[in-house]
């Protein structure tokens, strides 16, 4: 991870190295042409640092009109024809113009960076966090180097986290009521709840919980509103009667889920969903949708949780 | 149609099981390569295949059978697992991100099943979160076979007493409340299954539901190997839960099985001191339920309990079960009005089994529930069902089994109502039964109230009801009769005023017989009668002044009424006999005058109803052998008597008849221990007249066929014979000479030319001649006379 080739530009080796490279905690990202790569993790307000080394290629000399280095925090629009926003923005001169002929590292550092919103990879949307670095050069074009690296941010446990319970029904047919322990779940939390049969009168196949991602992107009339199912889980099968109470316990961690985002730089949110859905012997669907929010709940406050 | 189906079924059955194996297949090999994702997946995708809903639950069960097999290897792949250091808490939550519910379940049972082992959590959590969980499967059969699954692999991890898994958080009532909840469940998926689906399949349902009951049934039975569930736990929780279930249910197959299944699975003292509340559901049942079954099933349970052993039966006084036995099935009654009679009798004759087994000395409680009996056979129809019959005498006959005595039986007033209520063959039937019972417990009935009673009881056979029965087999009616016959000899007191009541009892009952039984059943009477008469006889100088009312006289005015009742049939033969029995008795009585008459009596059936030739000779050779016998007559009455016995003698159609019964007729006039009867001169007349019909026999026989017969050879033989006899006892006027003239007559018989050689005359001939030279040989005074006689 500590050195990304330019392969196009044979003149010299750019690699970017953080300082505590070995001991910080790496995360898998998924880049552009669909392979994943391993990158660090950081938090708001972290001071990211680390060196630059410049290496020509065959003892080449390499001349430029200076070096620099930024860090940009971009959200990228698939439907604004890839557009880039930078919301973050910060640069440092690691170098004035002059000439290298041999392998040369720049230190930097940018102190308690704020970096207010996650790395995301949506359907339509793209918000990421990188290391750009440049080496100017009047002709030939430019060198620059990327390094990208993620950022999450945690969450401190919500003080208030009441329980979902709703009864819902179509008249003279289903009436059920539902509960879910909670409004918030962390990431690798366990949503328990359970269904209560108040009317049956349908013939019921089996009840699914779904978990659906709602993507909205853009403002005004250009919203554009995408929703996926990440989960189905089955939690009953077969006709249940009157009075029948259905447990659920579904496990988050093996999904891969995001925070709830809520209009992140204006230019998008994320919202998640439980969707129950119930499934009748004709196939068809009832279901009941309701919205959960999602949070990141650092790794050590988690509880050691059994059931 | 219906083929389509079963081969259909077939037809997914290999395919599921084609499935099953090859994910199974996947799965070992993960199983061996270690690889725990894998394994979680294979199996998860091999138990896919159990969700399916178009097998029966015949072909489902194979399925999960090799599932279940499957499963076994998996457990030993996780205990392994965590025996290297796999957290055992996140294998239990690993099993549980699979997507599909029922392989999910499967997988946490399994799982479940090791983190018991493992000890890490209690056993009670586990259990609870187990069974729990398995509410997710609402369907029916699939439910089923899931809990059922859970029930095994829980099994040997209960935290019952003395078990590894009862820590100090885990108590019994936890391993209780499990499977309760287990049972509860399963009884209501399997209630439910009745109840989904086209009604048309609703025979073919109830089918397939007989097949799953033992799934449900297995949890009782674990409800009762819990070392802890004791009498308490039992009578507080786990019954009161069980039967809580069985009412609610409401479904006739789910509450007889389960019923049963309770009477069978637990011991019989926690029935025994749970009665009042096991039975108190009775009442609750569907209408369809086979209460009587269960009931009966119980109470025989019972019973054989209460056999088992004296020292149990303590605890049955204590309980009152009888009591409470006999309100349930009176409540039970009074629910179900519909209930079939055979139902209703089934139980009293439980009931009545149990009374006798738990309560023998209680005959009140016998004719308590024989009460309650009559007032059911009362309202209720249908008693001619052959199995409401069948039941009907088995609880009749209980009593006189158990006690072998009719007396005790007799005592219970409402014996009699019940048999009131049975038609003719079934009276006919128990009445065997009931003198059967009397003959081979062989006990005397010495009372007339009793024997009344008893008679009312098995009037099927003494009397005709109104209704002809046509064709009943001769055999049977004999036998039948032959047993009536012989009860009546059963019948005796050694009071004589009782025992002349009881002849009249008797009498009274046997005239209503008819022509048909009379026959049959006067015989023995009489013949006890008679007994009676000469008993007195025997004692007549003891009878003092309030013996009086009883005297032979009157018996045999009795007697004779009686057997003027078979004049009306034409049974002459037997009346004969009988009037001649009864003269020898009167004889015996040294009653004259009634002798006479009895005789007169005989002679005068002879004279007119008597015309069969072969029966006048039967019945003069009564006559004379009754007559040679008595000794109370007077020389007149004697001489009338002997001589009209002559008469008919010499009338008889058949010469030889003739010719025997004049020489019987000479054993009237001379009687070795009667002085009066010493008139040698007339034994002479009736031999000579027997030795000239002897004679026109064999001229007879010359001129019909051209030779003597050998018949009247053995005539003279006989003669010859009776001529000894007289001889010997010193007759006068049988002299040496007559007996030589006829030896001699003989001998040239025998060699005559024309006389075909007879063995059986020889015989006779050269025996007689034997036994002359035998007493000739013997020395002393007879010796002395036969020595005149030359050969």
């Amino acid at each position: 991870m500590n050195y990304i080739i330019g392969a196009f530009k044979p003149a010299c080796h750019v690699t970017v190295t953080f300082s505590d490279e070995k001991s910080r905690k790496k995360v898998a990202l998924k880049k552009e042409d669909g392979q994943t790569v391993m990158v660090p993790l950081f938090r708001s307000l972290e001071t990211i640092s680390g060196r630059v080394s410049v290496e020509p290629v065959l003892g080449k000399k390499v001349e430029h009109n200076g070096i620099k280095m930024e860090l940009l925090g971009q959200i990228e629009m698939y439907l604004d024809r890839g557009n880039f926003y930078d919301f973050t923005s910060l640069v440092r001169e690691l170098d004035i113009a002059g000439e290298i002929y041999e392998r040369k590292t720049f230190p930097f550092e940018f102190s308690n960076v704020e970096m207010p919103y996650e790395t995301y990879n949506g359907l339509n949307v793209r918000l990421r966090y990188v290391l750009k670095v440049t080496i100017n050069r009047g002709y030939g074009g430019s060198v620059v180097q990327y390094q990208d690296f993620v950022v999450h941010n945690y969450t401190p446990t919500p003080t208030i986290n009441s329980s979902i319970k709703m009864e819902v029904g179509i008249e003279d047919c289903l009436h059920i009521e539902f509960e879910y322990n909670k409004s918030k779940y962390h990431l690798k939390d366990i949503i328990l709840g359970k269904i209560y049969f108040l009317l049956v009168r349908i013939k019921i196949k089996n009840m699914d919980l779904e978990i659906r991602r709602r993507e909205s992107t853009g403002s005004g009339s250009s919203t554009h509103v995408e929703t996926e199912t990440l989960a189905k889980f089955e939690l009953m099968d077969g006709t249940p009667v009157r009075g029948e109470s259905i447990p659920i316990r579904l496990f988050l961690s093996p999904y891969e889920l995001t925070p709830t985002y809520q209009n992140i730089n204006n230019k998008f949110s994320v919202k998640y969903f439980l969707n129950l859905v119930l499934v009748d012997e004709e196939d068809r669907r009832y279901f009941k949708q309701q919205e959960i929010t999602l949070y990141r709940l650092a790794d050590s406050a988690r509880q050691g949780e059994t059931l | 149609m219906v083929a389509d189906g079963v081969e259909d079924e077939e037809k997914w059955l290999s395919a599921g099981m084609a499935g099953l194996q090859q994910n199974a297949f996947y799965m070992h090999r993960a199983l061996d390569s270690n690889n725990l994702k894998d394994a979680l997946k294979y199996s998860a995708q091999m138990l896919s295949e159990l969700r399916t809903s178009k097998l029966s639950p015949h072909k489902y069960y194979v399925l999960y059978m090799k599932a279940f097999d499957e499963l076994r290897k998996l457990e030993i792949f996780f205990r392994d697992t965590i025996s290297l250091g796999f957290s055992i808490v996140e294998l239990y939550e690993l099993v549980q991100h699979a997507g599909n519910i029922l392989p999910r379940l499967y997988l946490l049972c399994t799982v479940g099943s090791v983190y018991i082992k493992t000890k890490e959590a209690p056993a009670k959590d586990i259990l609870k979160d187990l069974v729990e969980m398995c509410r997710g499967i609402q369907h029916p059969l699939r439910g089923l076979f899931l809990r059922s699954y859970l029930s095994q692999v829980s099994r040997d991890k209960l935290p019952d007493i003395g078990s590894e898994y009862e820590g100090d958080a885990d108590t019994v009532m936890d391993a209780v409340e499990f499977v309760l909840q287990n049972f509860t469940e399963m009884n209501k998926l399997w209630v439910r299954m009745q109840h989904q689906g086209p009604v048309s399949e609703k025979g073919k349902r109830e089918k397939e539901r007989n097949e799953l009951r033992d799934l449900i049934g297995k949890n009782l039975h674990v409800l009762s190997q819990i070392e802890g569930v004791d009498l308490d736990m039992y009578k507080e929780v786990v019954l009161p839960r069980v039967l809580e279930q069985v009412v609610n249910c409401k479904d006739d197959l789910a509450q007889y099985y389960l019923m049963d299944c309770i009477i069978q699975v637990f011991p019989d003292e926690y029935h025994l001191q749970s009665l009042e509340t096991l039975l108190s559901v009775c009442p609750q049942l569907q209408p369809s339920v086979d209460v009587k079954t269960v009931l009966s099933r119980l109470m025989d349970r019972l019973s054989s309990y209460a056999a088992s052993g004296v020292e149990v039966l303590p605890e049955f006084f204590q309980v009152e079960a009888f009591m409470k036995l006999n309100n349930a099935i009176r409540k039970v009654t009074e629910a179900q009005a519909d209930m079939p009679m055979v139902g209703v009798v089934s139980l009293y004759a439980s009931l009545l089994t149990f009374c006798l087994q738990v309560h023998p000395d209680r005959l009140d409680y016998v004719d308590q529930i024989l009460s309650s009996c009559v007032n059911e056979l009362s309202v209720r129809e249908g008693l001619d069902d052959s199995k409401a019959t069948r039941q009907i005498i088995a609880l009749l006959s209980a009593p006189l089994e158990k006690y072998k005595d009719i007396d005790t039986v007799l005592n219970l007033a409402n014996y009699r109502c019940i048999m009131e209520y049975l038609n003719d063959s079934m009276r006919k039937e128990m009445a065997n039964i009931i003198i059967q019972n009397i003959m081979n417990n062989k006990k005397t009935i010495s009372t007339a109230d009793k024997v009344d009673a008893l008679f009312e009881l098995i009037k099927g056979l003494i009397k005709d009801s109104g209704v002809e029965t046509p064709d009943e087999p001769e055999d049977e009616f004999k036998e039948e009769q032959n047993s009536v016959a012989r009860l009546i000899q059963m019948l005796h007191s050694d009071n004589h005023e009782e025992m002349l009541n009881i002849i009249n009892t008797v009498r009274n009952h046997v005239l209503m017989g008819g022509a048909k039984r009379l026959p049959y059943t006067i015989p023995p009477l009489i013949f006890s009668s008679l007994k009676l008469a000469r008993r007195l006889e025997g004692q007549d100088q003891s009878v003092t002044g309030e013996d009086v009312s009883v005297t032979p006289k009157k018996i045999f005015q009795i007697v004779t009424q009686t057997i003027d009742a078979l004049a009306s049939i034409p049974v002459p033969g037997l009346a004969l006999g009988l009037y001649l029995q009864c003269a020898e008795a009167a004889d015996d009585c040294d009653l004259e005058p009634v002798a006479y008459e009895f005789f007169t009596q005989a002679y005068i059936l002879y004279e007119e109803e008597i015309t069969d030739s072969r029966a006048q000779v039967t019945s003069i050779h009564l006559i004379i052998g009754t007559l040679q016998r008595t000794h109370a007559f007077g020389v007149e009455n004697r001489d009338a008597l002997t001589h009209k016995a002559t008469g008919y003698s010499a009338k008889l159609l058949k010469k030889p008849d003739q010719c025997r019964a004049v020489y019987a007729c000479s054993h009237l006039f001379w009687i070795d221990d009667h002085d009066n009867v010493r008139d040698g001169e007339r034994v002479l007349l009736c031999l000579k007249r027997a030795l000239r019909i002897a004679n026109s026999v064999q001229q007879m026989a010359n001129a019909t066929r051209g030779s003597s017969g050998t018949a009247s050879v053995v005539l003279f033989v006989e003669i010859l014979n009776k001529y000894l006899y007289f001889y010997e006892k010193g007759v006068p006027q049988i002299t040496v000479e007559s007996i030589q003239d006829l030896i001699k007559l003989i001998t040239n018989e025998l060699r005559g030319d024309n006389i075909k050689s007879d063995a059986v005359a020889d015989a006779f001939f050269s025996s007689t001649l034997r036994y002359i030279q035998f007493q000739k040989d013997k020395g002393g005074a007879i010796s002395d006379k036969y020595k005149l006689i030359v050969l």
